[in-house]
C-alpha cells in the first residue's frame, strides 16, 4: 500500500463520499489550488486529515494565543536579520510557520508547574514557555544576561524557573531528559506520597527524531510506567534535505504510538485551535495518570532549516501550499469571524510585539559579555 | 568492625543512602527483582519498591537520559550498567548531558547523578565485556570519576558520590566484587578526590588504581624482600587526580611508575604522566614509566589475556629498573 492509498483508504473509512478537496472545505481551512501531487504527500495527508475536535477559547484566551504565536514569529524575523548584520552566530534554525504547535501545546499546559523540552529549533518554545523575549535573545547574542548566561546558544537554551529543560542539540537526545522529568511527578506522587505531583512533560521534537531508537526506547518506558509525558512531533516533513518519506517506512507516525499502546494523534499543526484541543485532551490523560500519547502535528517551515541552509531541494508549489495556511493568520481570521477580536485589536496587539522586539534586541545589544574570568564557572555545582 | 565483601559495602551505601534520602533512586537492568547481576542492590527493591529501584528494559541511552532528566527534576538518581562496557550505548547521554549540561545551562541545572558498574578485564569474558571506559570518558568535561579497590574505600566512596551534586562514574572491578574485609561501622564517608597512600615508602612511587593495586600489592612484597622501598598510591580519583599527594611523593622519591589497567594510548596513564612531566620535571630523576595493557581489543584465550594486561612480575621489573636507575 503506497502512502497516497494509505490516505486514500483512511479518508474513505471516515467519509466514503468525500475527495480530499472536500474534507478541507468541510472543514473551513482554505482550499488548494492547483495539482494536489505537486504540493507533495505531506500536503496530500494534511488535506485528507479527519478533523479533530478543536478547542473552543474565550477572548483572553484567544488573545493570547494570538499575542505567544506574533512573538514567536516576529522574534524569530528578527533573528533573521540580526545574523545577516553578524549579530549572532553559529547554527540559528528559525521556528517560522511551526508556531501553532509550540503555543497550541505550551499554552494549555501550566506555566512554571509542567515541564518542557525542546531541541535545536528552540526559540519559540521558550518564549511560549515564559522565558523572557530579552533573556532568549541575549542569549542568541552570546551575552551574560543571556538564560543560559551566553553559555548555550541558540540550541542550548534553558530556564529552570520557567521548566524549560533545554534545547538539546542532537537529534533524539532530548526526549529521555524529558521522560526522567515526567518520571520525576510519579516518583514524587508516588513513592515520596505526594499528591500534589501532577506536573506534565511535554518533549518536542520533528519527524526526523522519530527513526532513531531513543524515541521508541522512551515511548516503551513511557508507556510501560504509564509516564505524564507528551511526544509532541512536529513533522516538518523536511529532516534538513530528507524528505520525511524518503526515511521512514510508515510516514504516519501517530499511528506507532499504538505498537506501544498509548494513545496516538494526528491534527493539523497549522492550526493552533486543533492543536490546543489534542493537546488538552493528551494533558489531562496524563494528569490523570492514564499515561502518554503521541500527538503527530503537520507542519511545515517556512523557511530553510536554519540559516545556513540553501533551501534547493523543496518545490515552490510545496512551499505555496503551505504558506497558505499561515497559522496566525488563520487564528486571526477565526478570532474576527467569531467575534472574538477586531483587525484593529490584533493590528495593535502586533505592534506591541513589534516594541517588545526591538526592546529586546536593544537590551542584548547593550548587555554586558560574560567575563573572562568566569570562563570555567557552571563546570561544578558548587560554582 | 565487620569482615564485608566489597559488593555488600556498595550495597550498604546505597541501602544507607536511601534511607537517608528518599530522592536517592537506582535504575537500571536487572537491578529490581533480580537484585543486580553482582548483588550490588539485593534485597532494595523489596525493602524501597519499584519506583525507587526501578528495573529498566535494556535501554541504556534512554534510561541514563531519563536519569539526567530525574536529576534535573529534583531526584538523585544512581544508574548501573550491568557491564560499564553497555554504558558505551548511553556514551551521549554521559557526555554531551551529565558532563556538559550544567555548563551549557548557565548553571540551571545540576545533574546530582551516579554512574556505577563492574569494569576491568574479568576472566576470560571476552572483548566487549573487558573494557576500561574510565579512559574513554577521561577527557568529558564535567563528571568526577573515581576508581573503588576495597571493601572500605567502596562503602566510602559510593555514599560519598551520592551525596555529591555532580555525575559521578562510579568505576568498580568486576574481580573485586568478592574481596573482603574489615570495614568501620555505620556512617562513613571517603573524598572523593583523594588519593589513598598505600604504603609509604622512599625508593619508588608507584601510581595505580582499581585492580591493579593488589597486583602491585603483590609486587610490593616481593620488591620489599630484594631492598626496594616503594611509596604505593591508590589514585581513587581519576578525574581529578589529586596531585597533591602525587607531587608529595614524588618529592621524595624522584622516580614514579604508573601501573594500569587500561590501554596504554590515549590511557588513564598516559594522562597522569604528563601532568606528572609538567607538575614535578624537576624533582624527577629519571624518565617516569608507564606500565599499561596492549592496545588491543581484550582476547578470550587465557593465556593471551593474562598477556594482554600488566602481571605481578612486570611491577617488581620495572621497579627494580627505576630504582637501580638503569631504565
Amino acid at each position: 500500500m503506497t502512502q497516497a492509498d494509505m490516505s486514500q483508504a483512511k479518508t474513505s473509512q471516515a467519509d466514503a463520499s468525500a475527495d480530499p478537496t472536500d474534507v478541507l472545505a468541510a472543514s473551513g481551512a482554505p482550499a488548494c489550488s492547483g495539482d494536489v501531487s505537486a504540493v507533495g504527500l505531506h500536503a496530500e495527508r494534511l488535506l485528507n486529515l479527519y478533523p479533530s475536535t478543536p478547542a473552543t477559547v474565550s477572548r483572553e484566551e484567544g488573545l493570547l494565543l494570538y499575542r505567544d504565536m506574533t512573538l514567536g514569529r516576529r522574534f524569530e524575523d528578527k533573528c533573521a536579520e540580526m545574523y545577516y548584520r553578524g549579530k549572532m552566530f553559529g547554527f540559528v534554525h528559525l521556528y517560522n510557520g511551526q508556531e501553532a504547535v509550540s503555543t497550541g501545546v505550551i499554552k494549555a499546559m501550566k506555566m512554571q508547574h509542567d515541564w518542557f523540552c525542546s531541541t535545536y529549533r528552540d526559540h519559540v518554545h521558550a518564549l511560549s514557555c515564559g522565558v523572557p523575549a530579552r533573556e532568549v535573545m541575549s542569549e542568541l547574542f552570546g551575552k551574560e544576561t543571556g538564560c543560559s548566561k551566553g553559555r548555550g546558544g541558540s540550541m542550548h537554551l534553558f530556564s529552570k524557573e520557567h521548566h524549560l529543560l533545554g534545547g538539546y542539540a542532537f537529534i533524539g537526545e532530548g526526549i529521555p531528559v524529558a521522560l526522567g522529568a515526567a518520571f520525576t511527578s510519579r516518583y514524587k506522587r508516588d513513592a515520596l506520597g505526594d499528591a500534589s505531583s501532577d506536573a506534565v512533560t511535554a518533549a518536542f521534537f520533528g519527524d526526523g527524531t522519530c527513526n532513531i531508537g531513543q524515541f521508541y526506547e522512551c515511548l516503551n518506558m513511557a508507556a510501560l510506567w504509564k509516564l505524564p509525558i507528551l511526544f509532541v512531533v512536529e513533522n516538518n516533513k523536511w529532516a534538513i534535505g530528507m524528505d520525511h518519506n524518503r526515511a521512514t517506512s510508515d510516514p504516519e507516525i501517530w499511528r506507532k504510538a499504538a505498537a506501544f499502546g498509548m494513545h496516538g494523534e494526528e491534527v493539523d499543526g497549522m492550526d493552533v485551535l486543533a492543536v490546543r484541543g489534542a493537546a488538552q485532551r493528551a494533558i489531562e490523560r496524563a494528569r490523570a495518570g492514564e499515561g502518554p500519547t503521541v500527538l503527530e502535528c503537520l507542519t511545515y517551515r517556512f523557511r530553510g532549516h536554519s540559516l545556513a541552509d540553501p533551501d534547493e531541494l523543496r518545490a515552490e508549489a510545496e512551499k505555496e501550499f503551505w504558506a497558505q495556511r499561515d497559522p496566525i493568520k488563520r487564528l486571526g481570521a477565526h478570532l474576527i469571524e467569531h467575534s472574538l477580536a477586531t483587525a484593529e485589536e490584533l493590528k495593535a496587539i502586533e505592534k506591541e510585539i513589534d516594541a517588545e522586539v526591538a526592546d529586546c534586541v536593544e537590551f542584548a545589544l547593550a548587555a554586558p559579555e560574560p567575563k573572562p574570568e568566569e570562563l570555567t564557572r557552571y563546570i561544578w555545582a558548587e560554582d | 568492625m565487620a569482615e564485608t565483601l566489597l559488593f555488600n559495602a556498595l550495597r550498604e551505601a546505597i541501602d544507607e543512602e536511601m534511607a537517608r534520602d528518599p530522592h536517592v533512586c537506582v535504575m537500571g537492568e536487572d537491578v529490581g527483582q533480580y537484585g543486580g547481576s553482582y548483588k550490588v542492590t539485593k534485597d532494595l527493591y523489596e525493602k524501597y519498591g519499584e519506583l525507587r529501584v526501578l528495573d529498566t528494559p535494556i535501554a541504556e541511552n534512554a534510561f541514563t537520559g531519563m536519569a539526567v532528566g530525574a536529576a534535573m527534576t529534583g531526584l538523585r538518581p544512581i544508574v548501573e550498567g550491568m557491564n560499564m562496557g553497555f554504558l558505551l550505548l548511553a556514551f551521549n547521554q554521559i557526555s554531551n548531558n551529565m558532563g556538559m549540561l550544567r555548563y551549557t545551562s548557565g548553571g540551571n541545572f545540576t545533574i546530582p547523578t551516579v554512574v556505577r558498574g563492574p569494569g576491568g578485564v574479568g576472566r576470560q569474558l571476552g572483548a566487549e565485556h573487558s573494557q576500561r571506559l574510565e579512559a574513554y570518558f577521561h577527557a568529558v568535561p564535567g563528571i568526577k570519576i573515581v576508581a573503588v579497590s576495597t571493601p572500605t574505600n567502596a562503602k566510602g566512596l559510593m555514599k560519598a558520590a551520592i551525596r555529591d551534586n555532580n555525575p559521578v562514574l562510579f568505576f568498580e572491578h568486576v574481580l573485586l566484587y568478592n574481596l573482603s574485609e574489615d570495614i568501620p561501622a555505620g556512617d562513613y564517608i571517603c573524598a572523593l578526590d583523594q588519593a589513598d597512600v598505600v604504603r609509604e615508602g622512599k625508593d619508588v612511587t608507584i601510581l595505580t588504581y582499581s585492580r591493579m593495586r593488589h597486583h602491585c600489592l603483590k609486587a610490593v612484597e616481593q620488591l620489599t624482600k630484594d631492598g626496594v622501598d616503594v611509596e604505593l598510591i591508590d589514585l581513587i580519583s581519576l578525574k581529578p587526580f589529586d596531585m597533591e599527594t602525587i607531587t608529595r611523593s614524588i618529592r621524595k622519591t624522584h622516580k614514579v611508575l604508573i601501573v594500569e589497567e587500561c590501554m596504554k594510548t590515549g590511557g588513564i596513564g598516559a594522562e597522569l604522566m604528563a601532568l606528572v612531566t609538567e607538575h614535578c620535571f624537576d624533582d624527577l630523576d629519571v624518565r617516569p614509566v608507564r606500565l599499561s595493557s596492549q592496545d588491543i581489543p581484550t582476547p578470550y584465550n587465557g593465556t593471551l589475556e593474562n598477556l594482554t594486561i600488566i602481571q605481578p612480575h612486570q611491577i617488581v621489573d620495572a621497579a627494580k629498573q627505576l630504582h637501580a636507575g638503569t631504565i
